[in-house]
């Protein structure tokens, strides 16, 4: 894991200075609300409909177990005991007053963490692969690369005053696991046919209005050409993109406009300039920002232990998860472990005070102490021996978070919808809550297999209703909260952006349109190994369409 | 008929409060003055800018009970606070 040098902690306490300072000004009146406004979002500090909320950066999910209780004692000290993970492997704080963030900010230093540009027109926290480094399937870690990013664009002068916000997503495994191709620039890192390690570079994608699969810029770029190659697609988008009006000024518009090949072209007109200069990382500092991540020496333990086996065969709570929340560890007798932040009626990604510290505490007892934030809004343990899955469940069990629901319906992406946002139509959360008391029983949500079911409360897409199998946008009509239904969304390498299924629904009657929707789909699959998404693509929207129609 | 009241968020901690009829803030809805017509009053609470932040009218029509009610959800959450029980385990 990544620590900070000198270079970082100068930088992180010197903006707790400037940020103590400038909410100092503010409460005296030096600075107007308008004055400060660009300032507090820069240090994610956003005003929403109830009160101040805070988000705090988790740069690529990474998260030590010291770290998640300093989460728990921020959540504890300024907030109402708990906190809610994003969708940008971020945490975010609903409650704080303004007058202590200088003081949680100073605390979060403590442990290397900050809120530096989680919000505002800047390049927002990279996000990556909860399970790389550990992942059997990938071809590098893309943490350090994750790590080079990270430092190249925090407080870059150049880029603090984007047209729009800019994410950037980084994977590495055979499938993705971070949505890269929703994101303003997407990387996936890839093996040529000679061997060696490159980046296939996705540019414009996003959710939204105006929804949009990242579209190739290049195939393979040698990896110490990353940076300034980066910096050449952020000069054009920081030239070109629209400034005169929010709603068309991401990259994604910029790229509609040009078309990818002429946007390829004015990029790589600016990469020659920066090509070998001193934007590139120079070999040293990859091999020094590399030594953080060298792969933990992990005890040898057994492979498919008896005492596992025989629990998976005996206990189908148990064998559920496993199923369900365990992937497979590039060391044998090791799992990578999702611990879902969804119990039935539960809210998507909140998490008490008291939760923090007991998972911060089984990351120590059964994961070398490390965490990670997940962009599905769950926490990983990326590395625990096979031998002690049971013991964890049980753990998990005490907490009521051992559900074996991942990847399957109840695992929703819930945005915090207009119970805390000011810029919702209608709320998301007692959807969810809705939806998952519904589909509460495990062996239903077996059945129906790897489906994901997004909900956001408005356009903006937060809640990533675009990218799910089956998502759900809340809308305003009239002053009251109405849901549109959208059907195969795919947030994978076979990314599509899903169709909306026709009118809107009133709060009384979407859940039932949710469950039209999966009872359409039980009926039209072929078998159980044919997944929701594939059922959706053999036969389309139209019996979909037919069956809500019906169903109204 | 429908009348209005002004609300804001506190500077200090980003509470929710509504204009008194004494010209104060309040946490309270209870105490939310109603006004006829509240731009001289948005216009005064306006200028309060080491107090509040984003001033601003919502209408409110008297519901059956004889309560004053806004017209959009938006507004009845922002009232009365989140709909969903937050703090799970607390």
């Amino acid at each position: 894991m990544y620590r900070y040098d000198e270079f970082d902690h100068a930088v992180v306490a010197a903006r707790v200075d400037e940020f103590s300072s400038q909410v100092a000004r503010r409460l005296s009146g030096e600075l107007t609300e308008e004055q400060f406004r660009p300032l507090r979002l820069m240090n994610g500090v956003y005003l929403q409909l109830h009160a101040y909320m805070l988000r705090v950066a988790i740069p690529y999910g990474q998260l030590s177990s010291r770290q998640l209780r300093m989460l728990a004692h921020i959540a504890r000290t300024y907030d109402k005991g708990y906190g809610h993970f994003t969708t940008r492997q971020n945490i975010q704080y609903n409650w704080p007053q303004l007058c202590d963030i200088p003081a949680a900010l100073a605390d979060l230093a403590s442990v290397e963490m900050h809120a530096i540009q989680t919000s505002g027109n800047c390049i927002r926290n990279t996000t990556s692969d909860p399970f790389a480094g550990v992942a059997a399937d990938e071809v590098t870690d893309p943490r350090p690369w994750a790590e080079i990013i990270r430092q190249w664009s925090t407080i870059h002068p150049e880029f603090t005053y984007l047209p729009r916000k800019f994410k950037i997503a980084i994977s590495a495994g055979e499938e993705d696991r971070a949505a890269v191709a929703f994101h303003d620039i997407g990387i996936r890192i890839v093996r040529n046919d000679a061997g060696e390690i490159g980046f296939k570079v996705l540019v414009g994608g996003g959710m939204g209005r105006t929804p949009r699969v990242g579209r190739v810029i290049t195939e393979f770029l040698n990896p110490t050409e990353l940076l300034g190659y980066l910096e050449s697609i952020l000069r054009v988008y920081n030239l070109h993109g629209r400034r005169d009006n929010k709603y068309k000024a991401r990259i994604k518009i910029l790229v509609d406009a040009l078309g990818i090949d002429e946007f390829r072209r004015q990029v790589e007109v600016e990469w020659a300039h920066l090509r070998g200069s001193e934007v590139e990382v120079p070999a040293s500092e990859i091999e020094r920002i590399h030594s953080y991540f060298v792969p933990r020496e992990l005890p040898a333990r057994p492979e498919a232990p008896a005492e596992f086996l025989a629990a998976r065969q005996q206990n189908a709570a148990f064998a559920r998860w496993v199923d369900a929340n365990i992937i497979n560890h590039r060391v044998p007798g090791y799992a990578g472990v999702t611990i879902t932040l969804k119990p039935a009626g539960g809210i998507p990604g909140d998490v008490t005070a008291d939760e923090m510290d007991a998972i911060a505490d089984l990351a120590d007892r059964f994961g070398f102490s490390e965490l990670r934030a997940t962009k599905d809004q769950n926490l990983v343990l990326p590395s625990v021996a096979q031998e002690d899955l049971l013991p964890l469940w049980q753990e998990l069990v005490s907490l009521s978070l051992a559900e074996g629901n991942h990847g399957l319906i109840n695992d929703m992406i819930t945005c915090p919808g207009l119970d805390y946002c000011a810029l919702a139509n209608a709320r998301s959360i007692p959807l969810a809550q809705e939806i998952s008391t519904r589909f509460a029983d495990l062996e239903r949500q077996a059945n129906i297999g790897p489906l994901t079911l997004n909900i956001s409360g408005c356009i903006n897409a937060c809640g990533h209703h675009h990218v799910a199998n089956i998502g759900i946008l809340g809308v305003d009509k009239h002053g009251d909260e109405a849901y549109q239904l959208v059907i195969g969304g795919d947030a994978r390498d076979s990314a599509a952006v899903a169709q909306i299924s026709g009118p809107g629904y009133s709060q009384e009657k979407i859940v039932d349109a949710v469950e039209t929707t999966v009872n359409t789909y039980l009926a039209q699959r072929t078998g159980a190994e044919e997944t929701f998404i594939e059922t959706f693509r053999r036969i389309g929207l139209a019996p979909f369409k037919e069956a809500l129609n019906a169903a109204r | 008929m429908s009348k209005t009241f002004v609300t804001a968020n506190r500077l200090t901690d980003g509470l929710v409060v509504f204009r008194t009829a004494d010209g104060a803030w309040s946490t309270a809805y209870a105490d939310a003055a109603l006004y006829d017509d509240s731009a001289a009053e948005v216009a005064a609470a306006s200028s309060e800018a080491t107090v509040v932040v984003g001033v601003y009218a919502v209408e409110v029509e008297q519901a059956e009970d004889g309560s004053w009610q806004p017209l959009t959800t938006r507004e009845r959450i922002r009232v009365l606070g989140p709909s969903i029980a937050y703090q799970r385990s607390a």
